[in-house]
């Protein structure tokens, strides 16, 4: 079940005991699992809000009123679709044809907006009249507080202390936006911090309030409905590598993992197809990697934790990936071997971040540097081989953090 | 369910628990059940101070066990259970002191943890492992109705009593089900909200109780937001006894001692007593 753990390399381009296609990436059981991880471990007060969400998403998501408006806020607001761009200066570098998925040029810098923007509507749908949410890099905490703003929505975002001083000017917009920033102070201060303090506010306020989760984590329907409103990427991907492709897809689909939630978005494009999955975790924040399943936040899934199963804090350069649990559909997929989560350092990171900006003139965001570090990695193994990247984000919230580190 | 007449019902061969046993006799004696929260592991006398609550009036204690992640807690429990973890506290090292001093505790206990806790440990060695202590019963907020059966089953059948909370934002056909699967008493929360004191005893408190009260014969017992002899004394206008918690931490954290604890205690039980004098 877990061999993931240790993986050799090129491992991830063995098929032999993948599943029929129309297996992978769609609808949960009914108690919210995909197979023996998700499920809804929250504290009784939240659970009708939970059954609330999961019935509403249910109605909306079959609505075309709903999903019409969506897809004109996608076009219209987000900027949607994302650019495809072939990389010919990184792909003779590296050997490898690297194609980039261009989340990095959505409105507000990331993908982040697309699953905020779903939620968004849905909460106004539902009658709430206010947004609260977790951040970790505060991207998403800057999408949900855009979309507050354009639905007229109050917003407040909780944001661990440590992120607050690692990302000064996410703050700023957030405040600038109308949202009200709250200080996670307990614990390691970071996102698992922020999503406590989130949660504890929440079972206050369910009946006025939205909680607008960040990625593909929570108790059901959260990893799922993330899921959905970021399948866009991955759909939009598959139509735009088909054209480029000849109709084919490529041999490689890779993306970051905090959570999960941009990887889950472009793997569910090509779940179903012959294409490889990739998600690269950072080496202190590994959930996938250590294997072993836990409860926290409302799913079980893999979750770093020590001898007690008191959880562990991850240590990453990333913030956005500071999280030492991980979407639950991630370990499903790592469990059946449909996908191949990798491992890379903090130093491999930053050599491709510079990579990607030397090379296409695309800074990229640390989250999304991990993948590129991977491919990079592993370019002997991929030689000549097509790969997808999901360019999940932009880096100009990192610049002023590289500048310390690169000088 | 559990018939009006108080015999029991099918599906608990061996009877009530210890702990729903002491319950029901507080209750079967007029009084009203008083349940004070400590957290396990806070300070070199927890020990002594569960002991000395017990003397003071308490009918049960829940001992939490720390979670680095306690969602359902404020600001109070997460102190004491970041202090108690950072003094070296692991479930292990608590049970096993709790074990050595059953005795001396002689009123039933049960733990408060995280599902986590328990998860990680294997439910069934969790679940013996309260019992090897003399743990009467076990509370994981973060297991709701939905969740419970796995661990529910495995403390069953090792004789650990699973409460279930009943929070005021369910809805009315899911309290009857939350009471029959529960077992020791029924945990009403009081209001839609953390752990934590509050300046009024909030309105849902009383409401949940009445609720539950009138879909079971269980012992209803209520916590989260009640923080005064007060209150606790308000809210057992209806419900069969109280749950308190941060108010007692607050007086471990503020280093009180085995007495300074035992004379807190000592005032809720005062109050619950002259509700029915």
């Amino acid at each position: 079940m877990t061999e993931t753990a240790g993986s050799a390399p090129g491992e991830f381009m063995g098929e032999p005991d993948m599943a029929p296609p129309g297996q992978f990436m769609g609808e949960p059981s009914a108690d919210g699992r995909f197979g023996e991880f998700g499920g809804m471990f929250v504290p009784e007060t939240l659970v009708p809000a939970c059954q609330e969400l999961d019935r509403a998403f249910r109605s909306a998501w079959g609505d075309p009123g709903f999903r019409g408006e969506l897809d004109r806020l996608l076009r219209d607001y987000a900027g949607r679709p994302s650019p495809m761009t072939e990389c010919p200066n990184l792909s003779e570098e590296l050997g490898v044809r690297i194609l980039l998925k261009r989340e990095d040029l959505n409105h507000t810098g990331s993908h982040k907006i697309n699953n905020v923007l779903g939620q968004a509507l849905l909460a106004q749908r539902m009658g709430k009249t206010s947004l609260v949410a977790e951040t970790g890099a505060g991207q998403h905490g800057v999408a949900t507080a855009t979309a507050a703003a354009l639905f007229g929505m109050d917003c407040v975002v909780y944001m661990g202390t440590v992120d607050i001083a690692r990302q000064e000017l996410n703050v700023f917009r957030m405040r600038l936006l109308g949202t009200e920033v709250r200080a996670a102070e307990t614990g390691s201060r970071t996102l698992k911090d922020a999503v406590n303090e989130t949660l504890r506010h929440w079972v206050a306020v369910a009946d006025t309030t939205h909680y607008c989760l960040g990625s593909v984590m929570g108790p059901h329907p959260y990893p799922w409905m993330v899921r959905e409103f970021q399948r866009v990427v991955g759909e939009e991907a598959r139509r735009q590598c088909a054209e480029i492709l000849d109709g084919g897809v490529p041999d490689v689909v890779t993306a970051a993992v905090g959570g999960g939630s941009n990887a889950a978005g472009i793997f569910a494009g090509f779940a179903n197809t012959s294409a490889a999955l990739v998600g690269v975790e950072p080496a202190g924040g590994a959930a996938i990697g250590r294997a072993v399943p836990g409860i926290v936040h409302g799913s079980r899934s893999f979750l770093m934790q020590d001898e007690w199963g008191q959880v562990l804090e991850a240590e990453s350069i990333s913030a956005g990936l500071d999280y030492p649990g991980v979407g639950p559909e991630h370990s499903y997929l790592a469990a059946t071997g449909r996908a191949t989560y990798e491992q890379v350092t903090d130093a491999e990171v930053v050599e491709a971040f510079s990579l990607l900006s030397r090379t296409e003139g695309i800074i990229p965001a640390l989250e999304c540097a991990h993948a590129l570090a991977w491919v990079s990695r592993a370019r002997a193994e991929l030689a000549g081989r097509t790969v997808l990247l999901n360019l999940s984000g932009r880096g100009d919230k990192d610049v002023d953090q590289m500048m310390g580190i690169l000088g | 369910m559990t018939a009006a007449n108080g015999t029991t019902a099918p599906g608990e061969a061996g009877g009530w628990g210890r702990l729903e046993t002491a319950l029901r006799g507080r209750r079967r004696a007029g009084g009203k059940c008083f349940v004070p929260y400590l957290t396990g592991g806070l300070g070199d006398d927890w020990l002594e101070t569960i002991c000395a609550v017990a003397v003071a009036g308490a009918d049960a204690i829940e001992i939490g066990v720390p979670f680095s992640d306690p969602v359902m807690d404020g600001t109070t429990i997460q102190q004491a259970n970041d202090r108690a973890l950072s003094e070296g506290a692991t479930p292990q090292s608590i049970l096993a002191a709790v074990r050595g001093a059953a005795a001396d505790i002689g009123v039933p206990t049960a733990v408060m943890t995280y599902a986590n806790i328990a998860h990680h440990m294997g439910y069934e060695r969790f679940a013996s492992s309260l019992a090897d202590a003399g743990v009467s019963g076990c509370i994981l907020p973060d297991l709701p109705l939905e969740e419970v059966g796995e661990w529910a089953d495995c403390a069953d059948a090792a004789g650990v009593e699973t409460v279930l909370l009943a929070a005021p934002t369910a809805p009315d056909e899911r309290l009857p089900r939350i009471c029959a699967r529960s077992r020791g008493f029924v945990y009403g929360v009081g209001l839609a909200g953390i752990t934590g004191v509050r300046a009024e005893l909030a309105a849902s408190a009383v409401r949940t109780a009445a609720r539950l009260k009138a879909v079971t014969d269980r012992p209803v017992l209520v916590g989260v937001g009640v923080g005064t002899p007060a209150q606790a004394a308000e809210v057992c206008e209806v419900a069969d006894g109280a749950v308190v918690g941060s108010a007692i931490v607050t007086r471990m954290l503020e280093g009180a001692g085995p007495e300074g604890v035992a004379a807190l205690v000592a005032e809720f039980r005062a109050a619950l007593d002259a509700t029915h004098s």
